[in-house]
C-alpha cells in the first residue's frame, strides 16, 4: 500500500479557463469545449510539483488533489 | 390478517380505483409495527430500488442508520417523460407508498417524512394529499408527513437536486454531496423512490419469502413498467421480475415488427429487434445486454415510425434538460444533438459517426450527476440499433416517417 494523490475536477466549479492543461499536459487534456479531462491515474512522483502548481493556479478552485491509497500504479484512461 | 396469495398479480396495483384508506386496510391489513429489524428482512428480500439506479434498498438504509436523526424523502417526482408508474401508483395505492415511508421512518428513527410529487401531476398530488389527511385523522403514523409539489425538470428527481430544493435552493445537483450523510437541514436523509417504498410496505407485512414468490432468485418481486410508443394501449403494468419483454409488448398491442425498444427511460438503452425478442425484464438479463431496467419505462418503435428521429429528438430534449452546471453536459449534449440532427438529412459525411462517437466519449462520466451519462447511453445504443436507418437517411434523405408517439398512459390505463 502506498499513499498517493489523484486529481479530480469539480465539474460545477470548473469554468474552462484551461490553465491546468497548460501546466500539466501530461495528465490533463482539454475536450472540444475547453473543459479539462483529467487522468484517473495517480499522479506520478516526478509530476507532483507540477500537479500542485496546476491545483494552485485554478481560478475557480475546481481542480482538487485527493489522497488515495493504491496497491500499485493502476492504468486508467485520460479523463 | 393472513397474507394474500403470493403468486397473485397484481400486488401494488391490487386496489386500482379504490385508493381510500378503508379499502387499503381491508385489502392489506393495518400497517405493520416493525423497528430496526426490518433492515434484516429487507436485506433478505433483496429489494432493489425502482427509481432508476436499482441500488439495494437495505444497503441504502444501512448507510443511513449510523448518522443523526434522519429525514425520509419519498421521491415521486418522476420527471421521466416516458414513465407514469409512480404517479399511477400514487393515484391508485397512495397508502402503500405512505406505509413504506412510515416503516422507513420507524426503522431509521426518522423524525419526518417529506413526499415530493411533480407539481404538474395534479391527480397524484390530490390523491396523496387526501391519503395523508386520512392517515393523520386515524393517527396511523408516528411521524408527521408533509406533501411538497416539486418543480418540473428531469434532474429534479436526482437525490442531491431534490434535497437542495427542499432546503430552499434551486433543484440542481451537487458535486460529491451525499444526502445520506448530509441532506435535508444537514441531516442524514433517505431519498427513496415511491414504488420502492410500496414494496417495502408489503415486505414489512408479509416478509421476504412472500415477496420472493414472484420474480427471479437474484431479483425477486414485481416491478411497475410503463409501456408507450407505437403501441395501441399505452399502459402501466405490474410484472414479475424476469418476465419476457414480449409478454408485455403483446398485450400492449405493439406494432409489429418492432424496430427497437428503449428500455429504462430517456437515459436508458435501445434494444434492437433480436434483443427485444429474447429480452427478460430483470436487471440481470438486461445488464448482460448492456442495458438496465431503470425506471421500468419501455418506448416501442414500430415499423411505421423513425427510430433515428426518436434518438435525435430525445437527445435534443435531454440536452435542454441539462442543469447547465457542468461544461461537458451543458456544452457537449447540444453539440451531439445538433450532430444527430445532421444525420437525419441527406449527405451527412461518413466521418460524422466517428465525430459523434468522439463527443460521446468526451461527455461520458463528466458531470456532477449522471444526467450526461444517461444521455450518452441512450444515444450510443440508438446509433447502433438504428445504424441502417442512419445509412438510408444519408443516401435517401428524410424518410418522411414521424417519430413514435410518446403519449403516456392515462391513470385509468392500468393493465393487471
Amino acid at each position: 500500500m502506498n499513499r498517493t494523490r489523484r486529481l479530480v475536477v469539480d465539474p460545477i466549479r470548473c469554468d474552462a479557463h484551461g490553465i491546468c492543461a497548460e501546466l500539466l499536459p501530461e495528465l490533463i487534456q482539454l475536450d472540444d469545449w475547453g473543459y479539462p479531462m483529467v487522468s484517473e491515474q495517480p499522479v506520478p512522483h516526478h509530476l507532483e510539483a507540477h500537479a500542485r502548481r496546476a491545483v494552485a493556479a485554478c481560478p475557480t478552485l475546481a481542480l482538487l488533489a485527493t489522497e488515495v491509497e493504491v496497491a500499485r500504479t493502476a492504468g486508467g484512461r485520460a479523463r | 390478517m393472513t397474507a394474500p396469495d403470493a403468486s397473485q398479480l397484481p400486488r401494488l396495483l391490487a386496489t386500482v380505483a379504490r385508493p381510500d384508506l378503508a379499502s387499503h386496510l381491508s385489502r392489506w391489513g393495518g400497517p405493520p409495527r416493525r423497528g430496526p429489524e426490518l433492515l434484516d428482512e429487507l436485506g433478505r428480500s433483496r429489494l432493489g430500488g425502482r427509481g432508476g439506479a436499482g441500488f439495494p434498498t437495505a444497503r441504502k438504509w444501512a448507510a443511513l442508520a449510523a448518522g443523526g436523526r434522519p429525514v425520509v424523502v419519498v421521491n415521486a417526482t418522476e420527471g421521466e417523460p416516458a414513465s407514469n408508474k409512480d404517479k399511477t401508483l400514487l393515484v391508485h395505492a397512495p397508502h402503500l407508498v405512505l406505509d413504506g415511508a412510515s416503516l422507513a421512518a420507524r426503522a431509521l428513527g426518522a423524525s419526518e417524512v417529506i413526499v415530493c410529487v411533480d407539481r404538474r401531476a395534479s391527480a397524484a398530488l390530490r390523491a396523496c394529499g387526501l391519503a395523508i389527511s386520512e392517515r393523520a385523522g386515524r393517527g396511523l403514523d408516528a411521524v408527521p408527513f408533509r406533501l411538497e409539489a416539486a418543480p418540473p425538470g428531469y434532474v429534479t428527481g436526482e437525490e442531491s437536486a431534490l434535497v437542495n430544493w427542499i432546503n430552499g435552493n434551486p433543484a440542481l445537483p451537487s458535486f460529491g454531496r451525499r444526502p445520506y450523510e448530509r441532506g435535508v437541514d444537514g441531516r442524514p436523509t433517505l431519498v427513496q423512490n415511491a414504488e420502492t417504498l410500496a414494496h417495502v410496505a408489503l415486505i414489512g407485512r408479509f416478509g421476504s419469502s412472500w415477496f420472493g414468490a414472484l420474480g427471479t432468485d437474484a431479483h425477486p418481486g414485481t416491478a411497475l413498467v410503463t409501456v408507450t410508443g407505437d403501441v395501441r394501449h399505452p399502459s402501466v403494468y405490474e410484472v414479475a421480475m424476469g418476465t419476457p419483454l414480449v409478454d408485455v409488448l403483446a398485450p400492449a398491442g405493439a406494432d409489429q415488427p418492432v424496430q427497437g425498444v428503449l428500455v429504462g427511460g430517456y437515459a436508458g438503452t435501445w434494444l434492437g429487434p433480436a434483443a427485444a425478442t429474447s429480452a427478460r425484464l430483470d436487471p440481470a438479463w438486461l445488464g448482460s445486454a448492456g442495458a438496465s431496467l431503470g425506471c421500468g419505462s419501455l418506448v416501442v418503435v414500430g415499423p411505421h415510425t423513425c427510430g433515428l428521429k426518436a434518438v435525435a429528438m430525445i437527445a435534443a430534449w435531454m440536452a435542454g434538460q441539462s442543469a447547465g452546471q457542468c461544461g461537458p453536459c451543458a456544452r457537449g449534449l447540444p453539440t451531439v444533438a445538433d450532430g444527430l440532427g445532421r444525420l437525419l438529412s441527406a449527405g451527412a459525411p461518413n466521418k460524422w459517426n466517428a465525430q459523434i462517437d468522439r463527443w460521446l466519449w468526451m461527455i461520458d462520466g463528466r458531470g456532477a450527476c449522471k444526467h450526461p451519462d444517461g444521455a450518452v447511453r441512450m444515444i450510443r445504443s440508438g446509433i447502433q440499433v438504428f445504424a441502417r436507418e442512419i445509412e438510408s437517411h444519408r443516401h435517401g434523405g428524410d424518410c418522411r416517417r414521424p417519430p413514435p408517439s410518446l403519449a403516456l398512459p392515462r391513470y385509468s390505463e392500468v393493465m393487471v
